[in-house]
C-alpha cells in the first residue's frame, strides 16, 4: 500500500505567531493549556506542603508544651518583617505580569528586578534567623541543646517576654521535633525561593532583550503563579510557626 | 490576524493590585496584633482565619483566579477541596484514636 500520509496544508509560519506550537489550534488554546498545567503542578505543591503542615498540627497537638516553648524561641519581629517583604514581592510580581501584558519592557524589567531583590532580602533575614538558631544550638542533631527548655531563665531575652516554665526532660526533648519541622518547612520554602530567584534572573536577562512584552506572556504569568504560591505558603508558615503559640 | 494576546484574557490593572497589597498589609498587622491578645483556644483559629483570607486575596486577585476560565476555577477548587478532605480525615483519625494515651 502506498504510503500516502496527508500532511496538513497549514504549515506556513507566516499565518501564526512564532511562539504558537503546531500541536495547538490557537494561541488561546496554548495559553489555557499551559495555565491549566501550571495549576496542576501547584496542586502537587499544595499536597507536598500540606503533608508537612498536617504533620506539624498533629505533633503540636501531641507535644503541645514543647511546641509552645520551641515557638517562643522564634523572633516575631523578623517573621513579620519577612512577611511584609514577601507580600511586597508578590505585589511587584503582579505588577510585572501587568507590565508584560501591556507591553512595557522597562516596567517589566524593573518589576522583576524588584521582585528578585525582595526575594534576596527575605533569604537574608532567614539567614540571620538560622544563624541565631545555630548559635543557640537549636538545630536538631548531635549539638542540639535542651538548656533553653530545661532552664528557661538561662535565655533572659526570651524569658522576659514569655516567662516559660521549665519543661520536664521528656517533654523538653520533643522541642527537637518542633525545630525539625521548623527547619524542614522553612527550608523547603527557602528552596522554592532560591529556585524562583534563579528563574527571575533568567527572565530579567530575557526581558531586557525584549522578551515577554511582544504578546507572549505565558511564561511570566505562570512564573507569577509560582511566586504567589510561595507567598501563600509563607503566610501559613508565619501564622503556624511564629504566631499561634504566643500564649 | 488578531492581536495574539487580546483573547478573552482579562488584564488586571495596578489599581486593584495596590488595593490587594494594602489589604494584605492590613491583614498582616491584624494577625500580629491578634497574636498578642490572649484568646485561649481561639488564637490559632483567628490566626488561621486571617491567613486564609490573605491567601484568598492572593489566589483571587494576584493569581487572577477571579478573572480566569471555569476550568481554572474548577481545578483550583477541586485541589483545595481534596486537600481539605485529606487533612481533615487525617486529623480526625489522630485526634479521636486512643484519647489521652499519648
Amino acid at each position: 500500500m502506498p504510503n500516502n500520509i496527508v500532511h496538513s496544508t497549514d504549515t506556513s509560519h507566516a499565518e501564526h505567531p512564532a511562539y504558537l506550537r503546531h500541536h495547538f489550534n490557537s494561541v488561546e488554546q496554548q495559553a489555557d493549556t499551559t495555565h491549566f498545567a501550571m495549576w496542576l503542578f501547584l496542586l502537587t505543591e499544595v499536597m507536598f506542603f500540606g503533608g508537612l503542615f498536617t504533620a506539624y498540627l498533629i505533633y503540636r497537638n501531641w507535644y503541645y508544651p514543647a511546641f509552645v516553648s520551641g515557638s517562643h524561641q522564634l523572633n516575631v519581629v523578623w517573621g513579620t518583617t519577612n512577611t511584609v517583604v514577601l507580600i511586597f514581592s508578590s505585589f511587584t510580581m503582579a505588577m510585572g505580569v501587568w507590565c508584560s501584558e501591556t507591553r512595557r519592557r522597562k516596567g517589566l524589567v524593573l518589576c522583576l528586578s524588584l521582585t528578585l531583590f525582595l526575594g534576596l532580602v527575605f533569604l537574608g533575614i532567614k539567614t540571620i534567623e538560622y544563624r541565631e538558631k545555630i548559635e543557640m544550638h537549636h538545630v536538631p542533631g548531635f549539638h542540639y541543646s535542651l538548656q533553653s527548655f530545661l532552664d528557661p531563665e538561662s535565655n533572659p531575652e526570651v524569658y522576659r517576654e514569655y516567662h516559660d516554665k521549665p519543661l520536664a526532660l521528656d517533654m523538653a526533648q520533643h522541642t527537637e521535633l518542633y525545630f525539625s519541622l521548623y527547619f524542614v518547612m522553612t527550608g523547603m520554602h527557602a528552596l522554592h525561593m532560591i529556585i524562583g530567584i534563579g528563574i527571575l534572573a533568567f527572565m530579567i536577562f530575557r526581558a531586557r532583550a525584549g522578551a515577554y512584552t511582544e504578546g507572549h506572556v505565558t511564561f511570566v504569568e505562570n512564573f507569577g503563579l509560582y511566586w504567589h504560591f510561595v507567598d501563600i505558603v509563607w503566610i501559613y508558615l508565619f501564622a503556624l510557626l511564629y504566631l499561634i503559640s504566643r500564649h | 490576524m488578531s492581536e495574539p494576546n487580546e483573547h478573552a484574557h482579562h488584564i488586571v490593572g495596578p489599581k486593584i493590585y495596590v488595593l490587594i497589597l494594602i489589604g494584605l498589609l492590613v491583614g498582616t498587622a491584624l494577625t500580629v496584633w491578634a497574636s498578642f491578645v490572649d484568646m485561649g483556644p481561639w488564637n490559632p483559629v483567628i490566626a488561621l482565619a486571617i491567613a486564609t483570607s490573605k491567601a484568598s486575596l492572593v489566589v483571587l486577585f494576584f493569581m487572577g483566579v477571579k478573572y480566569s476560565s471555569k476550568l481554572t476555577k474548577l481545578t483550583v477548587f477541586a485541589g483545595i477541596f481534596t486537600f481539605l478532605i485529606l487533612v481533615s480525615m487525617t486529623l480526625t483519625d489522630y485526634f479521636s484514636r486512643a484519647w489521652g494515651n499519648w
